[in-house]
């Protein structure tokens, strides 16, 4: 039963963290380069600007979600499980998504450094 | 990629996993938490290693932020993958957690990922519409100086 939880858990972190990370790319391209906005109009306006932003603040609730469940499966199983198996899972779904849905593009040698990363840290939670 | 950009790609890989490290020590403490008991998930926070994860993983949400203002998504994850290699270091030696050698080879392959995406460009430059679909390509911080 414990590991049922643990891996709802990393299911529903992966679906919640490439929402999240999805939403907040789109939204800071939309930004722009924060470090010269901060420079050019100060930190009200990169503020302003971020929460401004509909896809900023629907990225913070997929994170949040991803967050409370990440709190839940840490307190089932080892980080050392949990943290790598969400996060292998996510490095795939986001190299798709961001494909898809931010039109980036993922050539092969990002293909290649999801999949070794991906990869890599399944072997770690192995 | 300026200097202060790799600071920042440093920035998000520590809070993360120092953030992550701290978070599993203080929920150890607090114990098994669930649905039912929501009390106990709030009071979480009131736990020293719970709340100074959660400061470093607002350090990594500032920093990761300003990184995806400036860098595409599939190349800021795998930049900052080293977090998990580090995170691999704390439970060895912090957590006294076991890592055998096939997570060491895990920690190699991670390693070779982001040694790949950092030989490349970091954001993918959307052209102009044509006759045809919108081109995107890929470009160097370099380059659009």
């Amino acid at each position: 039963m414990k590991q049922f939880y643990t891996w709802a858990a990393i299911l529903v972190i992966v679906l919640a963290s490439t929402s999240g990370d999805v939403l907040l790319a789109r939204a800071m391209k939309q930004v722009g380069d924060v470090g010269k906005l901060w420079r050019e109009r100060g930190l009200l306006a990169v503020v302003g600007r971020m929460l401004g932003n509909p896809f900023f603040l629907l990225g913070v609730l997929a994170m949040t979600l991803a967050f409370y469940s990440l709190l839940f499966g840490l307190s089932w199983g080892d980080v050392s499980l949990i943290a790598p198996a969400s996060a292998s899972l996510t490095f795939v779904a986001n190299a798709i998504a961001a494909r898809l849905f931010l039109h980036e593009k993922v050539d092969h040698r990002r293909w290649l450094a999801a999949l070794c990363v991906a990869g890599g840290v399944a072997l770690l939670a192995a | 990629m300026t200097f202060r950009k790799y600071l920042v790609l440093a920035c998000v890989t520590l809070c993360a996993s120092i953030g992550d490290s701290l978070l599993a020590h203080g929920m150890k403490q607090v114990g098994n938490v669930s649905l039912h008991d929501l009390p106990t998930v709030i009071l979480a926070v009131t736990n020293p290693s719970v709340a100074l994860g959660i400061v470093l993983l607002l350090g990594f949400f500032a920093s990761y932020t300003t990184a995806l203002s400036w860098a595409d998504l599939t190349y800021v994850l795998p930049a900052t993958s080293l977090g998990y290699v580090l995170l691999t270091l704390i439970a060895k030696f912090y957590l006294h957690e076991n890592v055998t050698t096939t997570r060491w080879m895990g920690v190699l392959l991670i390693s070779a990922g982001v040694g790949f995406v950092t030989q490349g460009p970091e954001l993918t430059h959307h052209g102009e519409k044509h006759d045809g679909p919108v081109k995107s390509e890929t470009i160097s911080a370099g380059a659009r100086r």
